[in-house]
């Protein structure tokens, strides 16, 4: 085999390259994200309860949203009627930073954590009292 | 196995119905949403604006307007985003115009906005549908969520009711109205017959801020309501009906 050394320094680059983020992050300690549902709009709730089961809200918020976006802009609908009956109005800025009125500290803390970047707030106004 | 042509496609063709059946059952989610109670419904919103009783030069429909729907202001007429605003009656209704047109007419704009068109010729261009004519009630509207700036319904739009966010408008708004969002660049918007205060069972903001009463909106459909009396009362016109586009703004001059 010729170049045998180049290959084999070659290759070896490369799995360092590869194998980086596990060596650099070994022994380190990220600090997951504190999330806040201290705010004076839920500590007035009797019942301190989302819209949904917090399990369902945690994973498939993204998707509930997305589906109050099309049902209120496509299908005129503005009611979302939860799980026991209860009625909420579809509104990201007023019914879900209604209560979650600490964005900053909610959506912001969880959503640079694990690096993602909803586009919502380029449109949409997030009400006085929490963040602008 | 053992399984002749015959029992193959009798087997696939009935696993085929199974997976047409299956959503059809599980088809729960859509009766989760309804709509809210106090909104206003018709079969066909139209506006009547009555030109005569408009003092021209007011401008507190189009403030009223552009403030509950956070338009921009650009400061310059190339950037300009416009929802509902004042046009020469000459451009208004091209061909109407003559020499002898009374003074009146010469000088005084006419109030236009979108005409929310039957046959709208921006809905027929929007390559994403992000512009549809509402089913239930004839009103042309956006889905800013979906538009992606290609600006044919621009292109496509008799009326020059669509304008084109160039810039970022957040920082061209006076006072940002948190019940309504605001469009980022590169996103085309429009008059909506403000569709966001009909769900809440409020009337236009045009036709609430006009002093002078120039404007009613109601249920086309509907013989009684205030816009079909006008109609029967006045003769009206639209703007360049000739184009088949079917203008749902009707206009007593």
């Amino acid at each position: 085999m010729y170049d045998k050394g180049k290959i084999a320094a070659g290759i070896l680059i490369f799995l360092a390259l590869v194998t980086f983020p596990f060596w650099y992050g070994k022994g380190r300690t990220a600090t997951p994200p504190s999330i806040s549902l201290d705010t004076p709009e839920i500590r007035k709730l009797a019942v301190k309860e989302c819209i949904e089961p917090t399990p369902y809200m945690r994973a498939n918020h993204m998707e509930l949203v997305k589906s109050w976006r099309e049902a209120v802009v496509r299908e005129e609908n503005r009611v979302y009627v939860n799980r026991e009956g209860k009625k909420y109005s579809m509104s990201l800025s007023q019914t879900c930073l209604g209560c979650h009125s600490n964005k900053e500290r909610f959506c912001d803390a969880c959503h640079s954590y694990s690096g993602v970047k909803p586009n919502c707030w380029d449109c949409h106004v997030v009400p006085k009292g929490g963040s602008l | 196995m053992n399984c002749s042509r015959r029992s193959f496609l009798k087997y696939a063709g009935l696993s085929l119905i199974g997976m047409g059946v299956k959503p059809a059952l599980a088809g729960d989610e859509a009766s989760r949403f309804t709509r809210s109670p106090e909104e206003l419904m018709a079969k066909r919103w139209a506006m009547v604006i009555n030109s005569r009783k408009c003092p021209g030069g007011c401008k507190e429909c189009i403030d009223a307007c552009h403030r509950v729907h956070n338009v921009p202001n650009f400061g310059n007429s190339k950037d300009e985003i416009k929802w509902i605003w004042n046009e020469p009656f000459r451009d208004a209704f091209p061909g109407q115009e003559h020499a002898y047109l009374q003074e009146d007419f010469k000088k005084k704009p006419v109030i236009v906005l979108c005409n929310h068109c039957d046959n709208p010729p921006c809905v027929r261009v929007c390559p994403t549908k992000a512009t549809f004519k509402r089913k239930e009630d004839g009103i042309v509207v956006m889905d800013y969520h979906r538009c992606i700036g290609c600006r044919f319904c621009v292109a496509g739009c008799p009326y020059g009711a669509r304008s084109m966010n160039f810039r970022d408008p957040r920082s061209f708004i006076k006072e940002i109205n948190p019940d309504f969002p605001t469009r980022t660049k590169g996103v085309v918007e429009k008059c909506n017959f403000c569709e966001e205060r009909l769900s809440r069972g409020l009337l236009p903001a045009c036709v609430v801020a006009c002093r002078e009463k120039a404007m009613v909106f109601g249920d086309l459909e509907s013989p009684q309501s205030e816009v079909r009396k006008l109609l029967q009362a006045h003769f009206t016109i639209r703007r360049k009906p000739e184009l088949g586009t079917n203008p749902q703004v009707y206009y007593i001059v």
